[in-house]
């Protein structure tokens, strides 16, 4: 079936429910077709996702999939992949799920380094809970719960990730569908613990962080001349403020956390009775 | 001579309190007696009382007592701890050499053996030994014979090398002589002799025993952080799940333990987590997700005294109410509490069958004293032939079809007959389908259709009715069963109840005893309350957690009128329901 597995394959019949003009599509139809040009199929593909609008991709892509509870996709995600490193591990979620709720779950995945993707919509709001700050809300961004701005400065993902061991950071725009499908699919071929924060905007809470606004800002690393074997250059675009998609950082020689601890073959098979040899754990009691 | 031995070393914590004591105990199990251990002991690394006690017999023992007959003391503190378990002809092994100890005051019918134990450590190789030589010594005062020793040394530290070994036994030697040479008149007048037999015994503590269930079971993954008391399950299974082609992960956080272990679940892995109290709290979170998405997964809760950090090192059966009813909404679960250390290996396996034969989270409730205890079996109370696996209702790629629905979406959560949906696990062919914690119809997507809400919270419902009828949640019947009078209990404290009854006065009141070890679903008691004159529920909290539950089932029933789809009751609908009810 690989072979042939098309985008459409990882639709599910379920019509998204997200606003007229959302991020989340773009981003989602790039995870579609990054996991298609990488000769997975709905069978052999788990997405985990969180809460939030973000966090309803499972239910319009069609795959193996868990919608769990909020900020804890990642390490569902870990679960999955240990227990069988041949599945194609997605997780899914937003800046409120990743960067608020989750984000010890955020840094000690990016640590971690398992061989799965991870796709942040980052709206820089709270959609769900209409119109609320993001941990990644600008420091004078008013919302109905921060009039004055959240008065703090906004969580720098890229930074985490790169403070944390990062061996792939990328960020993409969910309006770029060809270059967002391209970084999704980078980050799945990558080996260990692939970060694509995704600016999907918000079109109905968030005013600020726009279509426009990132049409108008957004730098493609590609047309520059970054290197992203090079982490000190990484750390220099990542602090330096400004907007980028693209591949900050990528460790070439990255090894994903199961092949560091030796699992090479699925935990789903077990003998009918207790292991052979299993008396040989009560001797060691004696 | 009474049948059974008491023997204690205390200090301070970093003395090597519970290393000694555990060496100790293995010589005896070596030497075929039965051992039940017991520590007492603090929150810190370093600085505090701690104590490691051993009883001993020739019969299998199965409890604690307040006795001390040998007691190694390395500080003025351990006497006066333990003063009142002394009792006259007790031995009391110090080393006077310490300055702190010159003084030592011996109780009046008591015998002070004053042995240089830093000074014979330093003469065989090194004063980290000085426990050793008081073990040496307690030998000697009780005729067990030295090898015994020797072979626990042995098992100890031959991976430390055999210069290590020897030097022990020397240690050990150097003690046993110093008490013949100085005290051989007090050591042939001590009344106990520690004889030995040719059993094999195993020796295991209750956080092995779940562990090594975990690995009869085919458990595959765990994930957990690190919690006293439940830390040894996982340093248990470090190392040896990975000889099994499964693996241990040391989580962030409970949440995160937790959420691993689903995904593994979900993965197809039989995966557990362990935890004590402050990390049950944790995974409350998630626990109603796991029932929601009707995941397989054993919880290991092994109780310590609470609420919040409460008293980290100390014993509690505090969190049944959390375990029967923690989390949000209503949730199918499955609550076993085993009641001995051999009964929690078996308990783990039953565990995990249980988790997937019903596709519901499984809480495994151990505690503190379980946990820490030593206790000697014989090797075939963990008889491996016969642990039985049953994965319950896994379909694979030819029997997928039956289970797909008229557009190919195979039907993860189907409302059958007995409750139980087919488990496609992900990798097979035409399977793929969502979970979600969200309420969802059978293709698991999500649904606030009321029709649908009440479909599937029956359905989960009908799975505990299911179990109940198919599974056995029979108590375990101790004393006289034609008795007016019933003890009832759960947990880990059968063994002591079952040697309270022996040691009661022969004209106390008799009773039959039944010790719990399912308390959901759990065994219908209703027949034996009613025809028992007195109940007596003990357990080892403050308000009578089980003697509530059992209040209750035991309890004429009120008529219901429950509503779950969604919507509240409407005045006009209960108007019928509430007359229907009541005519």
């Amino acid at each position: 079936m690989s072979s042939e597995t098309r985008f459409i394959d990882f639709k599910s019949d379920k019509q998204p429910t997200w606003c007229p003009g959302c991020g989340d599509f773009g981003t989602m139809n790039g995870m579609m077709k990054a996991l298609a040009n990488t000769g997975n199929d709905p069978d052999n593909t788990f997405v985990v996702a969180g809460i939030g609008c973000s966090g309803k991709i499972g239910t319009y892509m069609h795959s193996y999939a868990l919608h769990g509870v909020h900020g804890r996709a990642l390490p569902v995600g870990t679960g999955v992949k240990m227990a069988n490193p041949d599945l194609e591990v997605m997780v899914a979620g937003g800046d409120g799920d990743g960067y608020s709720i989750g984000s010890g779950h955020f840094i000690h995945a990016v640590r971690r380094n398992v061989d799965m993707s991870y796709v942040v919509m980052d709206n820089r709001i709270y959609g769900l809970t209409k119109g609320q700050a993001s941990p990644t809300s600008r420091e004078d961004f008013e919302t109905s719960t921060t009039p004055e701005g959240p008065k703090q400065p906004p969580v720098n993902p890229l930074a985490l990730a790169l403070s944390a061991g990062g061996t792939f950071i990328a960020q993409s725009f969910a309006s770029d569908a060809q270059r967002h499908a391209e970084l999704v699919q980078e980050a799945i071929e990558h080996d260990g613990f692939g970060f694509v924060n995704v600016f999907s905007p918000c079109v109905t809470f968030n005013d600020t962080d726009t279509y426009d606004y990132f049409r108008d800002n957004l730098t493609d690393l590609a047309e520059t001349d970054h290197d992203p074997s090079d982490r000190d250059a990484a750390t220099d675009r990542i602090m330096d403020g400004n907007e980028y998609q693209g591949i900050l950082y990528q460790n070439e020689d990255s090894v994903p956390y199961h092949e560091a601890h030796g699992v090479t073959e699925d935990m789903t098979d077990i003998p009918d009775g207790a292991p052979e040899n299993a008396t040989d754990l009560v001797r060691e009691f004696y | 001579m009474p049948a059974d031995f008491n023997w204690a070393i205390g200090g301070e914590a970093g003395d090597g309190i519970d290393s000694t004591g555990k060496i100790f105990a293995r010589a005896l199990s070596r030497a075929g007696r039965h051992v039940f251990t017991s520590k007492d002991f603090a929150s810190r690394i370093r600085g505090g009382y701690t104590a490691y006690k051993v009883r001993t017999s020739i019969e299998q023992v199965e409890s604690t007592v307040d006795r001390l007959d040998v007691l190694i003391a390395l500080t003025q503190r351990t006497v006066d701890e333990n003063i009142d378990e002394l009792h006259e002809g007790s031995v009391i092994i110090y080393d006077g050499e310490r300055t702190s100890m010159a003084d030592l005051e011996i109780p009046d019918g008591m015998v002070g053996m004053d042995v240089p134990l830093k000074s014979l450590a330093e003469e065989a190789g090194g004063a980290i030994m000085r426990n050793i030589v008081a073990l040496g010594a307690a030998c000697e005062v009780t005729d067990f014979p030295i090898e015994h020793l020797g072979s626990s040394l042995e098992k100890r530290f031959s991976d430390k090398g055999q210069s290590i070994v020897e030097n022990n036994k020397t240690a050990a030697e150097l003690g046993a002589e110093f008490v013949a040479e100085n005290y051989e008149a007090e050591s042939s007048e001590f009344e106990y002799e520690l004889e030995t037999t040719d059993e094999d015994y195993v020796l295991i503590n209750g956080d092995e025993a779940i562990g090594m269930g975990a690995l009869a079971a085919g458990c595959r993954f765990y994930s957990g952080y690190p919690i006293t008391p439940a830390t040894d399950v996982m340093e248990y299974l470090t190392g040896r799940l990975e000889r099994y082609g499964g693996h241990v992960v040391q989580a962030e956080d409970e949440l995160s333990a937790i959420n691993m272990a689903l995904g593994a679940a979900r993965a197809g892995a039989r995966s557990m987590t362990a935890t004590s109290g402050p990390g049950i709290d944790l995974m409350a979170e998630t626990f109603g997700l796991v029932a929601q998405s009707e995941t397989p997964l054993v919880i290991c809760d092994v109780m310590r005294s609470g609420p919040s950090t409460g008293m980290p090192t100390k014993q509690e059966q505090g969190d049944l109410n959390m375990a029967l009813f923690g989390g949000h909404g209503e949730i199918p679960r499955f609550v076993v509490a085993p009641t001995t250390i051999s009964e929690a290996f078996w308990k783990t396996v039953e565990a995990f069958n249980l988790a997937e034969k019903y596709q519901t989270p499984v809480y495994l409730i151990a505690d503190l004293e379980m946990a820490v205890t030593e206790q000697t079996f014989p090797p075939e109370a963990f008889d491996m032939d016969e642990v039985e696996i049953d994965r319950g209702k896994i379909v694979d790629e030819d029997e997928i079809d039956e289970w797909l629905d008229d557009e190919g979406r195979f039907r993860a959560h189907a409302a059958t007959e007995d409750g139980i949906s087919p488990r496609a696990l992900p990798g097979t062919t035409d399977g793929a389908h969502m979970s979600t914690g969200l309420e969802h119809n059978e293709l698991g997507r999500r649904t606030e259709d009321t029709e649908v809400r009440v479909e599937q919270v029956q359905k989960r419902q009908r799975k505990v009715e299911t179990a109940k009828e198919r599974e056995d949640w029979s108590p375990r019947a101790f004393g006289n069963p034609d008795s007016d009078n019933l003890v009832v209990s759960w947990g880990s404290n059968e063994g002591t109840i079952v040697e309270a009854m022996d040691l009661m006065d022969e004209d106390a009141p008799d009773f039959q005893f039944l010790s719990v070890p399912y308390l959901f679903p759990r065994p219908d008691l209703t027949d034996a309350v009613e025809e028992a004159e007195q109940v007596v529920v003990v357990e080892c909290n403050a308000t009578g957690q089980f003697a509530d539950v059992l209040e209750h089932d035991t309890l004429e029933r009120v008529d219901r009128v429950n509503k779950y789809n969604g919507v509240g009751f409407k005045a006009d609908e209960l108007a019928e329901e509430i007359t229907e009810v009541l005519q």
